[in-house]
């Protein structure tokens, strides 16, 4: 007997949509992730945007998902609790001679669906946004574009996946994978697991992975981005997301709020070879906070709490790969999700999940859980229900991280649940502790302890993030 | 035999030299004050430091005390002080000024504890 | 609701200091709200020897030092709570904390205190380039694992930024046997005191490389080596002079900031250079009865200023629990740093309500020898001191007698500011 019915390989963004949406499905179903946790790779350095949709070439699956994940997104942010705001954005042009250039996306926008699109003048796109540079001439308002946290989206699909019966299998990398002819032998490095279908949703390897079983190979290229992140202080510059009119490598330097306060600036774009440099630059670094500087003025880069830096999974054809592998059956991609790809996930995963369990012939089953509880931000209640709360549970009253306001109870929660955070970073983009202003530094200690604690280990072996980032040495 | 120093009596930091004759005569050069040339004198002839570290403390609210040796030892003892202490635990209560190892390495300095453990 | 007199945020040596002097001066419902777990704040970490030189005139570890200032305020029966957060300050002084035994409390106080001290500048401000592996520590944080916790954090150290915490921390490491490479600092001088550049690198043969950063982190993981350059004048790192350095630590130190997010939220009005309130010369800020002292303030070099300056608040908030002033009624002199003087603690001056004297704190933003500090008021030359060295990794002074006013007792500006 197969161990599974479906792998999915990857517990990305995609791969965890796509699990929440089989979950549906009377469906044994395992997520598979090289990492220690979900969202480790693209999945959480990107823009967070919810794009409105009108890049993309009218007819491709980017056009297609992107305006469906894009009006899903709040439906999902409700039912599963994590933090996504509608705050639109505006794509800019800086001379009358680009004009055309926004007439084009306003044209591809309408073909593909979405709705509320206007081009304004550089005056009215100021009065929205009095930041904005005095040389921006026309401005394209999307009224239905949005910010998401990526980890927040990320982590509730996953959640809400376990809870629904799937399994997360971390720190597995896939080294080969078998045709058996009743299925799919997955050999990964700690054993083999076998199931009737394979989902490919493994983000810049994600052409290792097809290779395996398919003689159509397909190529990922690594397109690096990098991002300026700063205070809180700053979030307020910019309501709107701002877009510059897109290049040849991708959307251009935005400038943006994020779902949690800050201002974000980024990304540029470099094809690379290695799969695993998200190295930042110093050259890199410069140009996306000069370009920025074109979009909006008085930027406050002395206010600069991080920067980093994300690899887009870049298909050589520029679309998504998705569906049925031609010479490899019940081999299912989700390949080349680079952006709109947060966008599209709560599409893309319902698409998937539709097109495996057809051809599974599942059926729904009836106590599938649609909702999940997010994590009590303690820090955000009114002062009579943190009191009420800290009455309740005592470990919301000692606060470890200071910048961001958490509390031990926070932490603890994050670790608790299913999958639960096993390293820092995990803590961190699950509750955000160590992601404000001083960026972990009162707060690492204590949150080593708790992570050792809660997980009964040795505190030497408490990671940052995957195996070999430990924290302590000698 | 000639050496360098940089003198730490004040910010002003001003470099030294200390030149030893053959007769055993220490001669300084380059200091501002008086102090810095008995810096140099000493620093020649029998630099001291204090070291200081923490040891584990059993059945204490906090799992570590700091300690001090109690006085300047001589610089070339620091390594073998260091040793010593880190073969060192004690258990609560802790007070400031307790003796935590008698005879550190054999400078005849003690190394006492600077601060305060109550027991658990 | 709970009410307190004064109500003293954090318990570290500024905290304490304040405490004392607020009850010597005859205030005895003072209530500290402390965060962590122990009274005595960094000091609790800071095991090295060479604090309290001013204030008992002798050497003190941090502990000990912190030790004399809790015994005081344990003598006194001056009350405290640990592992409690404030979170709020209102402009009326309402004063909210949270810990795991009270739940929520809102309190009044007549007078606050802010003493929450300072934290140290991250890596994400610096802008080092590179990955972002384990091992990248702010040496406040190894300081506290290795001292507190007891756990070694690495065994081939950088540390990029010679401010004193960096050299101490060097030289903790090689004592417990790790190997420190070398120190890199961006400025052509280093931010600490001479006294840790010796006793800390050089009697350990540690290098200390002025006008270096570090360019590049290496390391997917863990950090298993960074890149160092030269900076030009311009501090921008000069092409060619790259050097690498495997290690799997790197310390940075680089500055402190005052731990702010209280004073911002409770919307004092802040000074652009210290990142900290601004304050007259009684310590209180723009929101009346709510005074700052220490780090919070602006970053001190030697903890004895701090207990110094948290004192003068502790006595200035017991005068304004007894006699409350209203804002209005201050007619202030603004003071001003000038040429070479990057700012000054306090930012005003009462001629009428002030001490007999006043200590005017600030720190310079170069190296200069054989100078003068010139006080200017309203464009007269007040005050002329000779100092042979200034140097920005320390804090100077100057004194401002209350009768140097006598025949100018309505000075608009004091300027400060440095001569030849």
């Amino acid at each position: 007997m197969l161990d599974y019915d479906v792998i999915i390989i990857g517990a990305g963004v995609t791969g965890s949509a796509i699990a929440r949406e089989l979950a549906r499905y009377s469906l044994r179903t395992a997520v598979v992730e090289k990492e220690e946790d979900v969202c480790s790779g693209t999945s959480k350095a990107n823009s967070a945007i919810v794009h409105a949709g009108f890049d993309a070439v009218p007819g491709t699956w980017k056009a297609k998902l992107n305006v469906e994940g894009n009006r899903m997104m709040e439906r999902l942010s409700q039912d599963l609790d994590f933090p996504f705001k509608r705050n639109g954005s505006m794509v800019l042009c800086f001379s009358e001679e680009e004009k055309p250039g926004l007439e084009k996306l306003l044209e591809r926008g309408k073909t593909n669906g979405v709705e509320g699109l206007q081009i304004i003048t550089g005056d009215e796109a100021r009065e929205m946004e009095p930041s904005l540079s005095d040389e921006v001439v026309y401005a394209l308002h999307a009224p239905t574009g949005g910010i998401v946290c990526p980890f927040g989206l990320t982590i509730a699909l996953a959640e809400n996946a376990a809870e629904n019966g799937v399994e997360f299998l971390f720190n597995r990398s896939v080294d080969r994978i078998e045709n058996t002819g009743e299925g799919y032998a997955v050999h990964t490095s700690k054993g083999d697991l076998s199931a009737k279908y394979v989902v490919n949703a493994a983000g810049v390897y994600a052409d290792r992975i097809h290779n395996m079983v398919s003689e159509n190979k397909i190529k990922i290229i690594p397109r690096r981005g990098e991002y300026v992140l700063m205070d809180k202080e700053a979030g307020g510059l910019v309501s709107h997301t701002i877009f510059q009119l897109p290049g040849k490598l991708g959307k251009g330097v935005l400038v943006t709020p994020t779902v949690h306060g800050n201002l974000l600036v980024g990304p540029n774009a470099v094809d690379l070879d290695d799969k695993e440099n998200t190295a930042t630059t110093a050259e890199g670094l410069d140009e996306i906070r000069q370009k920025a500087l074109k979009s909006v003025k008085g930027i406050p880069y002395h206010l600069t709490i991080t920067s980093f830096a994300g690899l887009r999974a870049h298909e050589e054809n520029d679309d998504f790969i998705i569906g049925e592998a031609e010479d490899a059956e019940g081999f299912f991609d989700a390949a080349g999700i680079e952006s709109p790809g947060l966008s599209c996930a709560p599409a893309l995963g319902k698409y998937a999940a539709e097109m495996i369990a057809a051809k599974a012939g599942a059926d729904k089953k009836p106590d599938f859980k649609g909702t999940r509880k997010g994590f009590i931000r303690a820090a955000e209640l009114d002062p009579e229900e943190r009191g009420k709360l800290i009455r309740e549970k005592p470990e919301y009253g000692n606060i470890i991280c200071r910048c961001e306001n958490i509390s031990e109870g926070e932490i603890r929660d994050a670790i608790r649940r299913t999958p639960g955070a096993v390293s820092l970073d995990g803590i961190k983009r699950r509750v955000r502790q160590g992601m404000g202003r001083c960026q972990a530094g009162f707060c690492t200690p204590k949150a080593m302890n708790i992570l050792a604690e809660e997980l009964h280990v040795d505190i030497h072996t408490i990671c940052k993030n995957r195996e070999g980032s430990e924290f302590l040495k000698g | 035999m000639k050496r360098e120093l940089t003198c730490i009596g004040c910010p002003l930091g001003c470099a030294l030299t200390v030149e030893t004759d053959d007769g055993g005569e220490i001669h300084v050069t380059g200091y501002t004050c008086a102090r810095g040339k008995d810096y140099a004198i000493k620093e020649v002839t029998c630099p001291t430091r204090i070291v200081t570290s923490t040891v584990p403390v059993e059945g204490g609210v906090i799992s570590r005390v700091s300690v001090k040796t109690e006085h300047d030892i001589p610089k070339d003892k620091i390594f073998d002080v260091m040793n010593e202490i880190r073969r060192t635990s004690v258990s609560a209560p802790v007070r400031i000024g307790d003796t935590v190892i008698a005879d550190c390495a054999g400078t005849g300095t003690a190394v006492i504890a600077t601060k305060n453990v109550e027991s658990l | 609701m709970l009410y307190h007199d004064i109500v003293i945020i954090g318990g570290g040596p500024a905290g304490l200091a304040a405490a004392a002097a607020a009850k010597e001066a005859g205030i005895s419902d003072i209530l500290i709200l402390e965060r962590d777990e122990m009274l005595g704040g960094i000091l609790n970490q800071c095991i090295h020897n060479g604090f309290g030189l001013h204030t008992f005139k002798e050497e003190l570890t941090g502990p000990e030092y912190a030790q004399r200032y809790i015994d005081r305020v344990l003598e006194e029966k001056i009350s405290y709570r640990l592992h409690s957060m404030v979170i709020d300050i209102s402009r009326d002084r309402q004063v909210t904390y949270i810990n795991r035994e009270e739940g929520l409390v809102r309190l009044q106080a007549g007078a606050v205190i802010l003493a929450m001290g300072c934290r140290e500048r991250p890596r994400g401000a610096l802008n080092i380039p590179g990955y972002r592996p384990a091992g990248i520590y702010s040496a406040g944080t190894a300081q506290r694992l290795m001292n507190i916790e007891g756990y070694m954090v690495g065994k081939e150290v950088v540390v990029l930024g010679s401010g004193d915490i960096g050299l101490i921390m060097a030289r903790r490491m090689t004592l417990e046997g790790a190997v420190v490479k070398v120190v890199a600092e961006l400025m052509p001088y280093s931010g600490g005191l001479k006294r840790n550049i010796v006793q800390c690198l050089d009697d350990y043969g540690i290098p200390l490389k002025l006008s270096h950063t570090v360019v590049d982190i290496h390391g997917k993981e863990r950090v298993t080596g960074v890149t160092i350059a030269q900076v030009g004048a311009d501090r921008k790192p000069v092409p060619g002079t790259e050097e690498y350095y495997s290690c799997d630590t790197l310390l940075l130190s680089c500055g402190l900031i005052p731990e702010n997010e209280l004073s911002r939220q409770a919307g004092l009005e802040m000074d652009r250079v210290t990142s900290g309130p601004v304050v007259g010369d009684d310590l209180e800020t723009s929101v009346e009865g709510v005074f700052a002292c220490g780090n919070v303030l602006h970053v001190h070099d030697l903890v004895d200023y701090v207990s110094e300056e948290a004192a003068r608040a502790g006595r200035q908030a017991a005068r304004f629990v007894r006699e409350p002033r209203k804002k209005e009624e201050k007619q202030d002199a603004l003071l001003k740093g000038e040429n070479g003087v990057r700012y000054t603690i306090p930012q005003h001056l009462n001629v009428e309500c002030m001490d007999e004297q006043t200590v005017v704190r600030f720190r310079v933003d170069n190296i200069y020898r054989n100078k003068s500090i010139v006080v200017y008021f309203d464009g007269k030359e007040a005050v002329r001191r000779k100092k042979r060295i200034l140097a920005p990794g320390e804090m100077e002074q100057i004194i401002l007698k209350k009768s140097a006013f006598s025949s100018c007792p309505d000075v608009k500006e004091i300027r400060i500011c440095l001569e030849d």
